[in-house]
Formats: structure tokens, sequence, C-alpha cells
């Protein structure tokens, strides 16, 4: 056990490091100085200039440069915003949270929806309920995010007026930012009407989560589908059935799990389609977090800031991949003799 | 299954239910104003910036005036002077101050004290005096006062008593009392800007504000929201909401999308584009009045070749004005001839204008020396503006026109504020940008835009210095009889017409678009928005 807690903790260390190497190699491509690509600030005066060649050691060798970025970027120093001037660090802290919490619910609504959808199409195979869920499902894969996204703005916000627009909160509610999680930053504000405050970002989550828990729902309930007719073909499940077992204990003791075990790393996968699809629906729901955040840093050429916001959006996927697949490994006693260590 | 299918029902009709019936939020709203505006504004304090945005969010809502303009006739009223009297000789003008005005009461000052002499002294003298301890604060830079050499013109700023100041000019301004009343001569507090001097926070002055105006600050979450509160003392008794939220957001189409919603109330600069949808909306309002500005290109005379009048002149030969107009205004706008627009009484109807003639101006670039193939930066301001709502657009056509010339042009967009402090630097070689006047005199064109003074406070963007222009400027002033007046702006145009710094575009309408529960909104022609007043019907 030790020994897989060590490899995938040197996996990932040695990913994260290629990400930042690579995030310092995209400093040094893109246009314009390499001293304000790093810090995110243009020099007024030669005074600024010489101090922040210093801060980022400009004029040592390129390795040196690394490891000085490097060090920056593990205490905390990003640089800040070419754009706003902000600190990126501030930003992150901003923007990741907001993400987070949209890619959490809607990844609560694709399994949700995913696994017991995926059971009945599974169990109630090539039968008519099979094919609606089944055609359903495919459909609704075939939707561009940003489509469903357009649609929904369209019918619920525009049409029926039932659903907001932008944003996760009212502005007609103060609430500062303090952990960038909506729900608890309601719960530490004094002075607001807190039901209407929960129950306006509630409204606020249900388009985008939904948007985006539609997608990746589809995906697992086609995966579930056909795990449940796999495990449901086994001897084994023949066998229980002739034993005169209730088929609610046949399912629920031998098809369930055994169908769920082998999908878990392909729902690993769907993490990052989860949050690819979470930072597009953002900039259509006006969410702030890091994907409306990169869109406009890349709209405004922001280059510290999309240097910054795409290592981290890559190290937080890589993390939840690592992750995922080392949870699949400790559960799944048949893995754990395998030798070598793959993403 | 039919049991799912009952759950899945009684699941989104719960839902629906949640979010159509929200009481708590409807009576939350009933008492705010959401104002969706167009970018984050530099700060609280007109006096350091020209920007439009600046002065929306604090010339009318954070601070007051001395003296207003009246937003229908353009004439000036009353404000936190109650009546003023100007000499024989038109050099002294004396302000008598109204009493028992109260400041914000705000988490951060506690007023002890009313409004009197001592805060016009201190605001005034703030950006007139160098050795002022607050003049170099927050960059010591007040463009619209150092574009009209406003300091250099005043002698003395003299207290008389308690609640009676004179101000005493060296030569004659028929445009002072214009000044005064604009967005940016606003009246801060002075008790408040000792106890910045005893914290050593100075800065705070101009990023935590008090004023006397209808709303106070309340905080502000940078580049997001603003949130502004009621001021229950406000000096005026007028009816009006107890929150006034600005809502920053760029994309107008987002801003519209919004209003739509109910999710704004107002909403700043609609793109000529979504006029027709605004219209089509019965519970939305658009209001429309012909404003005092110019959309114009001015070529950097700092570098050559544009240093040629000839050139500039057969550049400008080379675009077609009323196309630009067509594309970019949708019709929207008038064209422009001179820097005045037709609503202002110096509007000259006799103006020579520049005609579109490709030929010539190719054949003037040739006696010019400038070869086939010469290449010029267009610089476009990437906001929406009411002077010009695409620049970008703009430039695009330009470049094609150009193009005909054989000139290649290169277009440069970059983020606002990066973009007015490279402008400020002078690396363009032209720029589509444009003015909105602060004031219903013609003088607040002419001089902060081609003036050699304005060219270090930034609103000269030809940066053209031509000691000519600055005399029949001045001399202008020197009179209030206004045909004279007009005879002089007249020969200014000629000469504008022969030097041709920058090329006059558009001079376009300014549209407001809000809801139609909102009373008591009016479309203000001399400057930013005013929220005093504004209520919402329940």
């Amino acid at each position: 056990m030790i020994v897989i807690f060590l490899r995938y903790g040197f996996l990932f260390v040695v990913t994260v490091f290629v990400l930042i190497l690579l995030s310092f190699i995209i400093a040094h491509v893109f246009p314009g100085e390499l001293l304000t690509n790093l810090s995110g600030i243009i020099p007024t005066s030669m005074v600024d200039n010489t101090r922040l060649e210093t801060e980022w050691s400009i004029n040592s060798s390129t390795i040196e440069q690394f490891f000085n970025y490097c060090k920056l970027l593990i205490q905390g120093d990003w640089g800040v915003s070419l754009v706003s001037g902000n600190a990126l660090l501030d930003e992150m802290k901003r923007t990741i949270p907001a993400t987070v919490e949209l890619s959490f619910y809607a990844a609560f609504i694709a399994l949700s929806l995913g696994i017991p959808l995926g059971c009945i199409a599974g169990v109630k195979a090539y039968t008519k309920v099979d094919f609606s869920i089944n055609g359903l499902s495919i459909i609704q894969n075939s939707l561009p995010v940003f489509w469903l996204g357009l649609a929904f703005i369209l019918i619920f916000c525009f049409s029926l007026n039932i659903f907001p627009l932008s944003g996760r909160l009212s502005v007609l509610f103060n609430v500062p930012q303090v952990t960038g999680f909506i729900f608890v930053d309601i719960l530490l504000t004094d002075g607001i009407n807190k039901a209407a405050a929960f129950q306006n970002a509630f409204v606020h989550l249900v388009l985008p989560s939904i948007a985006v828990g539609l997608i990746s729902a589809a995906n697992i309930t086609r995966l579930i589908r056909r795990s449940v007719i796999d495990v449901l073909n086994q001897p084994y499940i023949r066998a229980a059935k002739s034993r005169g077992l209730a088929f609610n204990t046949i399912f629920f003791n031998h098809v369930l799990r055994n169908a769920l075990l082998p999908i878990l790393p392909l729902a690993g996968i769907q993490i990052t389609t989860l949050i690819t699809n979470a930072m597009i629906i953002e900039s259509l729901f006006s969410w702030p977090g890091i994907g409306s955040f990169l869109l406009d840093a890349i709209y405004q050429q922001d280059y510290s800031a999309i240097r910054v916001g795409m290592l981290v959006v890559s190290v937080v996927v890589i993390s939840l991949t690592i992750f995922v697949d080392l949870i699949n490994r400790i559960i799944d006693p048949r893995k754990s003799s395998l030798p070598d260590v793959s993403i | 299954m039919k049991r799912t299918m009952g759950v899945f029902g009684c699941l989104i009709a719960s839902l629906a239910l949640m979010a159509c019936t929200q009481p708590s939020l409807e009576l939350i709203s009933s008492d705010s104003l959401v104002y969706c505006s167009e970018s984050p504004p530099d700060g609280f304090n007109p006096q350091l910036n020209t920007d439009s945005t600046t002065a929306d969010v604090s010339s009318h809502q954070i601070y007051s005036r001395l003296i207003d303009f009246e937003s229908k006739s353009g004439k000036v009223i009353p404000a936190l002077a109650s009546s003023w009297s100007v000499s024989d000789d038109g050099l002294t003008y004396t302000f008598q101050l109204r009493k028992d005005i109260e400041f914000h009461n705000t988490a951060y000052f506690t007023p002890t004290r009313t409004f009197n002499a001592d805060d016009v002294l201190f605001s005034f003298n703030r950006w007139r005096l160098e050795n002022h301890p607050f003049h170099y604060v927050s960059g010591g830079r007040y463009p619209y006062f150092q574009s009209l050499q406003l300091a250099d013109y005043i002698r003395a700023i003299n207290k008389i008593n308690k609640y009676r100041i004179e101000i005493i000019l060296k030569q004659r301004d028929s445009s002072f009392l214009a000044n005064l009343a604009s967005d940016f001569s606003v009246i801060l507090s002075a008790e408040y800007a000792q106890q910045l001097l005893q914290n050593e926070s100075l800065e705070n002055i101009d990023h935590l504000p008090v004023g006397t105006g209808p709303f106070m600050y309340q905080n502000y979450k940078k580049g997001d929201v603003i949130y502004l509160k009621k001021h229950d003392k406000y000096w005026q008794n007028t009816a009006q909401v107890s929150h006034l939220i600005y809502d920053i957001t760029p994309q107008s189409a987002l801003r519209l999308a919004k209003l739509a919603t109910g999710e704004c109330d107002v909403m700043s600069l609609p793109s000529q584009s979504e006029l027709d949808v605004v219209r089509e909306k019965p519970n939305l309002i658009l209001e429309q009045s012909s404003a005092l500005n110019v959309g114009y290109w001015a070529f950097n005379v700092t570098k050559p070749p544009f240093d040629n009048p000839k050139v500039r002149k057969a550049l400008s030969l080379a675009i077609d004005k009323n196309a630009l107009l067509d594309t970019v205004y949708l019709g929207n706008a008038t064209r422009a001839k001179t820097l005045v627009p037709p609503a202002s009484w110096a509007f000259d109807v006799d103006a020579d204008d520049i005609k579109f003639n490709p030929v010539l101006a190719r054949k003037m670039l040739d006696d010019e020396g400038i070869k086939p193939g010469f290449s010029m930066t267009i610089w476009a301001h990437p906001l929406v503006r009411d002077y010009n709502p695409n620049a970008y657009k703009m430039a695009e056509l330009i470049k094609q026109y150009l193009a005909a010339v054989d000139v290649s042009a290169k277009i440069v967009s970059t983020e606002w504020n990066t973009f007015r402090s490279q402008l400020s630097e002078g690396l363009h070689d032209s720029v589509l940008i444009g003015w909105s006047a602060d004031n219903g005199d013609p003088d607040n064109f002419f001089r902060p835009l081609l003036t050699c003074d304005a060219i270090p406070s930034g609103t000269n963007r030809a940066k053209w210095c031509y000691p000519e222009y600055d005399e029949l400027v001045y001399k202008a002033l020197q009179t209030d009889d206004m045909a004279q007046r007009k005879l002089i702006y007249q020969q200014i145009n000629a000469l504008l017409h022969d030097q041709l710094p920058l090329v006059p575009i558009a001079h376009s309408l300014t549209y407001q678009a809000y809801r139609d529960d909102i009373q008591g909104l009016t479309v203000n022609p001399f400057g930013a928005i005013r929220f005093g007043g504004v209520s919402k019907t329940r």
C-alpha cells in the first residue's frame, strides 16, 4: 500500500514539474518582454525594472531563472495580471472555488441521473425503455455544451423568466468573498437575509450545473448500461438466478457492485470532460470561475494570467485524475498486483 | 418507472416554484437600483480622471459641486453654492455657500461638522496648488483642469467668511462657471483629509470617498460590483432608492440581456445595433438625446510624416465618412465637419467639410514623397463609447480605404487602461477616439482637445501644438459676447480645416435604456449619469 502511495506521489510530483516547466516555456514563447510575461508588470522606471529583474532573475542563465521561477511559485508570488494588476494568486483563490463548486454540483447531477438511468437501461436491455433511454443519452451526448447552455438561457431566462441569467448570486446581496464558496460565504456574512440569499444562490446554480451535468450524465448512462449488460451475462448471475434469489438481491448484491468497478477509471476521465464543459458554461452564464477568467485573459492578451491560469487548471485536472486512479487502485483488488502505474 | 418519472416531475416543479416565488428578493430589489456599467472605474475621484466611467460612479452620486447644469436647458443652477455674483470686470466670482449640508457618515469617517468654505478651498487647492499636501497623491495629474490650465487662470481663492468665498481670475474666462459646474469640479471633505493626514493614509481620499452627494460609498469588489447606499441627510430632499449597485458588465450584449431579464434596472451605453431590441421590448424604455460629443481620427503629429499637414489632408481625403457613419453608427449620428456638434450654439453651418477623393489623396501622397506601401498604425479604443460605438470596426473600414491608396494600416486595440497609458506615451501613429463634452460651453471642445497645454494632460491625442490656434482659443474666452465668440470659432474651424491634426467623423446621439418601473431618470447631456432622485415604483 505504501509503495502505491509513493508511486502515485512521485508521478504527481513529476507531472507537476513538467507542467511548471511548460508554463515557464510559455512565458518565453509569448510575444513581448519576458519580464512582463512573467511578472505581469510593465516597468515604468529604471528602479522598478531593476527590482523586478532581480526578483525574477532575468539576467541569470535560463536554468537559474527556472529554479527561481519554481521558488517564487512555491512562495506564492505568482505575478500579477497584466490587465487588472491584481495578484494572480488571489485571482486563483477567487476563481477556482467557483469552478470547483459548479463542477461538484454538476458531477452530483451527472451521477444521480446517470447511474439509475444506466442501470434501468441495462436491466431492461433491448426493450423500449432501454431504447428510449439510450436514444436520449445519445442525443444529449451529441449536443455541444455551449448550445445546451444557450438553449437553456433562451428558454428559462428569456421566455419563461424563471431562472437568473448570470453570476452566482444576485448583486443585491452584498456578500464579501472569504472562502470563495458561495454558500459558505453567505453563512459568514452578517446583515443580509440569509434564507433569501441561499435560495437565490441555489437558483443561480440550477441552469449551469444541469447544463454541465446532463452531458456527463449521458456518458455515464451509456457506460453503466454497457457494464450492467456485461455483468448480467456472467455465469455467476445465472447461478444466482437459478438459486432462486429475488431480483433485487441479485441486482444490489451482485450486479451493481461488479458493474460499477470497471467503469470507475472511465469515470475518472469524465472529470476532465466535466471541468472542460464547466469552463465553457462559465463564460455563457458569467460564472466567475477559472473558465471565464481564462477566456477574458485570452481576449485581452493578458499573458501572465494565461500562463498561471493554464498551469493551475492543468494541475487541478492532473491531481483529480491521479486521485481517482489511486482510489480505483485501492478499492479494486485485481489491480494492486499490476506492476506499472498508468494514468 | 412511473414512480421515477413522478419523482422527477415533482423535483422540476418544485425547482420552478422556488425560482418563481422569491418574495424576499422582490422586497430587497424594490428598494435597490442596479446599474449595469461598462467598465471598472479608476477610482472614486473625478478630479483625477476624465474617463466617463469614473465620473458615472462618483460625480453625481458621491459628490456635489458648487453649481450644476440644469439637465434640460443646460443653464447653470445653484448647488452647494446658493447664489453667486460676478464683478463687472469679469474677474472676481463670489459664491455664497449653503449651510447645514452634511457629509457622508461612513464606516471609515464620522464628520463632526457640516460643509463650509474650508472644504471648497481644500477641493480646489488640491488640483490648483503644487505645494498642497494632497496635490501629488494618486499621481498628481488632474487632466480636466490641466488641459484647461485652470490653475494658471486663478489668481487666488479667498475665504471671506465661513460660508462665503471669492475666486479671483487673472484674465476673463467666459467658460469659467461652466467649468465649475462640470463633472470634475467636485467638493471633497477637508475634515476627512485632515484625518487621513493624521493616519498617513492619504491615498484613501480617492479610494474610500467622502462627499455630500445623494449616495455614499459602501464597498467595492474590484472589477465586479460597487455598492453605494443612500445618504439619509442629503441636502436635496428627493425620493430615491436605498441602495445603488453598479454591476460591472463589459459585454454590451450581456448588459442588454440582464436588462431584459430584470437583473439590471438601467444599462449604460446600449450599442447601436441593439437599439431596436430595446425598442421592441414593451417594458424597456429607450431615451435619446442629441449629445455634445465628437468622434474623430487623430494623427500623432510628433511622428513624421504625420507632422506634415498635407499628408494628414491626403489621408483624410482617402476615407469616406458617410460609409463610416452608416456602418459604425448605423445612421444614429450626424456627420461631423468641425469639433462642435449641431446642438451647441457655436455650431458653424457653413464650415468646410472634407470630401472623399482617393485619387487626389494618392496624388497628394506622391507629391509629399509617401511611397506606395507606406505602413502606419491605427489605434482603436476598445470600449463602446457614445462618440464611437465600435472603433475597431471603423478602423477596419479605414484600413480598407487606406489600402485603396496604397497605404497599409495595422490596427492596435488593447485593454482600456493599457490603451490609455500607451496613448499618453505617444506610441500611436493615429487613433480613433472621441470626446464627450463636460459642459455646454464650446470651449470645452477646442481647449481640451487641441491646445498645447492639453498635451501633458493627455486629452490632446494628436499632440498638436500650434500657437496661432491657442491664441484664437484664448481670445474667444476674453469676451462674453456670443456673436463675437462665434466669429472666432469660425476662424478656428477654418484653421483646423487647413491643418487637420484630426479628422472629425461623427456626432452621435446618446442613448440610455432602462426598465419602465424606474422613475425620475433623465439623460444628462452635460456629462455623467445622475441617480439622485431616481426611484422605483413598487
